[in-house]
């Protein structure tokens, strides 16, 4: 027995040696292969992109979340799109006209299919919109139609929106809105082909758009591919062979493989690679402003910021946050200082509305106004806190304001953590964070009024502060009805102004769009949205 | 020997439900609600949530749910995902690559370790033995984290001797490099316990009376001294299996590969709970079937176990 029993352990360390070699060699075979695959696939022009799995159905009603979201931007066309500067260009769409803001009439190009070959008529946006807006169908985006004459949280709603032909659109508006033709490039509008409503559920896996591209295949957390559209004879022509969107769970990867050059487009530097991605990849490196603003909420439910002694307070708060040096040190100028409620990328963004004074650091206001607010209102020995969830990276930027607010007004400032982000929407929503908490805002759409309404109007969906002014509620009423853009801009600064004086939120930065791209691709821009408009990109 | 595995077999029932129930039971505990999470900054209006939570049950009372998981495993039918994934499909796809790594990882640690220290521990106290101390302990003292990045950038990125990343379609030289992030802290433990388990067993009285009848050197090493130090390495790297593939979530991160842990990482932010039991469940039988193989790795190299 012995003998054998040994050769057997020799046999096994033996089999492991051939084991390991031999997969040494088959697999430099395999990247031999792979590498002139590589190189015959190079006159196609594949572009890699870095993404992540889609975590809905690729429907316009469900995808919210930027990776689905890079995908079906990709595979439909709305009414209209948003170019590079975040102006509306139309794309279905042949003319959207209004006489009060409130009726719309949108009238769509002839000719548009779907990639099954079907129609993209009225009806397809028509009863996509419907059944976005229903209750019952529990879809993601349903809040983007509260717009809508007949639309309603509580109840199954019939939105007042008729296809009158084959090519005519009319929707009625619950309120004015000049804005109303950008809504329609956001992915929530998009249309759907008649083959969806007769089976929704089987539609995730295998989506039929109108868009550019058509999804070739889907390897679930690893890669989607899509191929462009053979019948889209669109604006958004495709420049190049496919995109192949990749999934990674790491930034860090991401960037490890764009600098080996095994990735083309990076959409998103991580953190890490602030201070020295811009030296890395030169003129290849992307870093600009986004529609993306970064506040702290000041809630309505903490008896110290109430009155006037509380407003006090808050530019108190606000005018001892060094803005200039956190952006610079903290995130190596990949955050742009707050000068507004809105973003500079956006038409009517100004850098001197009246107010706007206490968005500047100023050590000695700060002190004088915490001082005066003490004397009229006194809450004694004070410990601010600055909530946010902890599984994600804002303790260093909460750290790094309550360090000058502890100097400079002289109270305890604390970072408080949520495990995750659940429980900090949690206790967001129910009104029980007991500090200031962060916030952050996304616009949907260029325009002012999606910076403002969604957060601050009275009830709005997002307004988690729980702020409510007439005065201001009023102002957006008025600048939504406003008959051009021009005196829409101006009513939309004097309700910054009403924001300033109240600052139910305390604007701290831009987030820039931090990107980078490879050696091998040509005119690659990053939108408005702070992503890369992948159809024009060129790969030689 | 077929009682001895029918009973082993049978006791990964109580393990089994012992396991799951404390899972369930911790992720239920988690603070939070995730369904809230789903919608993102914005949130989902609050039918929708309702909607959804009624559809994995998640208005439902612990107990309840639990029971439901487990009528889900008799009946071989795990659900969906929040993303609308059959878990099923999602095991499927995550545990094959793994299963790879863990073993292409297993197989170097076991080779190296064992050859490395076989020599360290046949010359003790010499220039290769001391180099192995010094390289091992580094190894056990640096995070894997940062081993992987340092050879990402070396290797991948500066010198392109391997692909930085395996996310695409992971081949045997795609894996290779995270296989050896993978292995290198067990690596060094191997090494460690090699050496010292055949330092000992050098100068034991049976190998002294196996030279005395005049054995040659190899004959030794192999038949007497090898074998019997194998025993607590054999240990380690049973065990090892397990903590390989669970403990794969750094390296799969880092090479980008769609495995185990990865999976396992997004499932447990996302609070999902039957994904994350489903996932971890069969990670506990990988930890029982190797404590298994272990077992009788042991009989095969120690006569004395197996009539024990």
């Amino acid at each position: 027995m012995t003998p054998r029993r040994l050769a057997g352990i020799g046999a096994f360390t033996l089999a492991s040696a051939l084991l390991l070699s031999a997969c040494g060699s088959s697999g430099s075979d395999d990247s031999d292969s792979a590498a002139t695959g590589d190189d015959a696939a190079a006159g196609t022009g594949i572009v890699s992109v870095s993404s992540g799995e889609p975590q809905n159905p690729l429907t316009p009603g469900m995808t919210n979340e930027v990776y689905g979201g890079l995908v079906v931007k990709n595979i439909y066309s709305g009414l209209v799109y948003y170019d590079a500067d975040g102006a509306i260009q139309n794309e279905v769409a042949e003319s959207i006209e209004s006489e009060d803001n409130k009726t719309w009439t949108i009238t769509l190009q002839d000719g548009w299919t779907f990639s099954d070959g079907t129609p993209v008529t009225a009806s397809s946006f028509v009863d996509a919109w419907k059944y976005t807006a229903n209750l019952e169908n529990a879809q993601n985006q349903q809040y983007f139609f509260n717009g809508f004459e007949g639309f309603s949280f509580e109840e199954n709603s019939d939105i007042a929106v008729e296809a009158t032909d084959d090519l005519t659109i009319t929707a009625e508006l619950s309120v004015p809105s000049a804005d109303f033709p950008l809504w329609l490039g956001y992915s929530a509008f998009y249309p759907l082909p008649e083959s969806f409503f007769e089976n929704p559920d089987s539609f995730n896996e295998e989506p039929v758009g109108n868009g550019p591209y058509v999804i070739d295949s889907w390897t679930h957390d690893q890669e989607i591919s899509l191929v462009p559209n053979e019948s889209y004879e669109g604006p958004r022509t495709p420049a190049n062979g496919g995109l192949d969107l990749v999934a990674y769970t790491e930034e860090d990867t991401a960037y490890n493989d764009l600098l080996g050059g095994n990735l083309d487009v990076l959409p998103n530097v991580p953190s890490s690679a602030f201070a020295t991605f811009e030296d890395e990849l030169g003129d290849r490196a992307v870093n600009q402003p986004a529609a993306l603003i970064q506040v702290v909420n000041v809630p309505e439910w903490l008896p110290e910021f109430q009155g006037e002694a509380g407003v006090m307070r808050r530019q108190a708060i606000s005018l001892s946050i060094d803005r200039d040096t956190i952006t610079e040190q903290l995130y190596s100028g990949s955050r742009t200082p707050a000068k507004d409620f809105t973003s500079p990328v956006i038409d009517g963004y100004s850098e001197d509305i009246p107010g706007s004074e206490v968005l500047t650091y100023d050590p000695e206001q700060a002190k004088e106004l915490w001082d005066e607010a003490e004397s009229m209102d006194p809450i004694g020995d004070y410990t601010l806190n600055i909530a946010s969830n902890a599984d994600s990276d804002h303790q260093d930027w909460i750290d790094a304001v309550c360090t000058t607010i502890r100097q400079d007004l002289e109270i305890g400032c604390e970072f408080a953590p949520y495990t995750t982000f659940d429980e900090f929407l949690d206790a967001r929503d129910n009104g029980k964070v007991e500090g200031l908490f962060r916030g952050g805002w996304q616009a949907d759409w260029p325009s002012m009024s999606n910076f403002l309404g969604p957060i601050y109007g009275t009830g709005a969906g997002s307004n988690d502060a729980q702020y409510s002014s007439e005065a201001f509620d009023a102002k957006l009423a008025e600048a939504a009805a406003a008959p051009d853009t021009d005196t829409a801009t101006t009513l939309y600064k004097e309700a910054q102004e009403i924001l300033f004086a109240d600052l139910p939120g305390i604007p701290l930065w831009y987030q820039n769009a931090t990107g980078g791209y490879s050696e091998n691709v040509e005119n690659v821009a990053f939108g408005w949205d702070s992503d890369p408009i992948l159809y024009q990109i060129s790969k030689q | 020997m077929l009682w001895y595995l029918g009973r082993r077999l049978l006791q990964v029932i109580p393990v089994f439900l012992g396991a799951t129930l404390l899972l369930y039971a911790l992720v239920f505990l988690r603070p939070g609600d995730p369904v809230a999470a789903l919608g993102g900054e914005r949130g989902l209006p609050e039918a929708v949530q309702d909607q959804i939570r009624a559809e994995y049950n998640l208005d439902q009372p612990f107990i309840v749910q639990y029971l439901l998981f487990l009528k889900g495993v008799v009946t071989l039918d795990f659900g969906v995902d929040f993303r609308g994934r059959e878990i099923s499909d999602v095991i499927a796809s995550a545990f094959p690559v793994t299963i790879q790594l863990a073993l292409m990882a297993l197989l170097i640690e076991a080779v190296f370790g064992i050859a490395f220290g076989l020599w360290a521990g046949m010359r003790k106290g010499g220039i290769f033995d001391a180099t192995a101390l010094v390289v091992s302990l580094f190894f056990i003292a640096v995070p894997t984290f940062v081993v992987g990045f340092v050879m990402q950038i070396v290797v991948g990125v500066k010198l392109e001797w391997l692909p930085v990343t395996a996310g695409r379609d992971p081949d045997v030289v795609s894996l290779l490099m995270p296989a050896m992030v993978l292995a290198a802290t067990s690596f060094a433990y191997v090494l460690r316990l090699t050496r010292t388990s055949v330092a000992e067993n050098l100068s034991a009285d049976y190998v002294r009376t196996a030279r005395a009848r005049g054995l040659r050197r190899s004959q030794v090493t192999g038949r007497h001294v090898l074998r019997n130090s194998l025993i607590p390495v054999v240990t380690f790297l049973g065990a090892d299996i397990g903590a390989l593939m669970s403990g794969a979530i750094i390296t799969e991160g880092i090479f980008n590969i769609n495995g185990v842990g990865g999976t396992l990482y997004d499932a447990i932010t996302r609070g999902e709970s039957i994904t994350v039991v489903s996932l971890t469940t069969v990670l506990v039988l990988v930890y029982i079937g190797a404590n298994l193989l272990v077992d009788l790795l042991y009989a095969a190299l120690d006569p004395r176990i197996r009539y024990a």
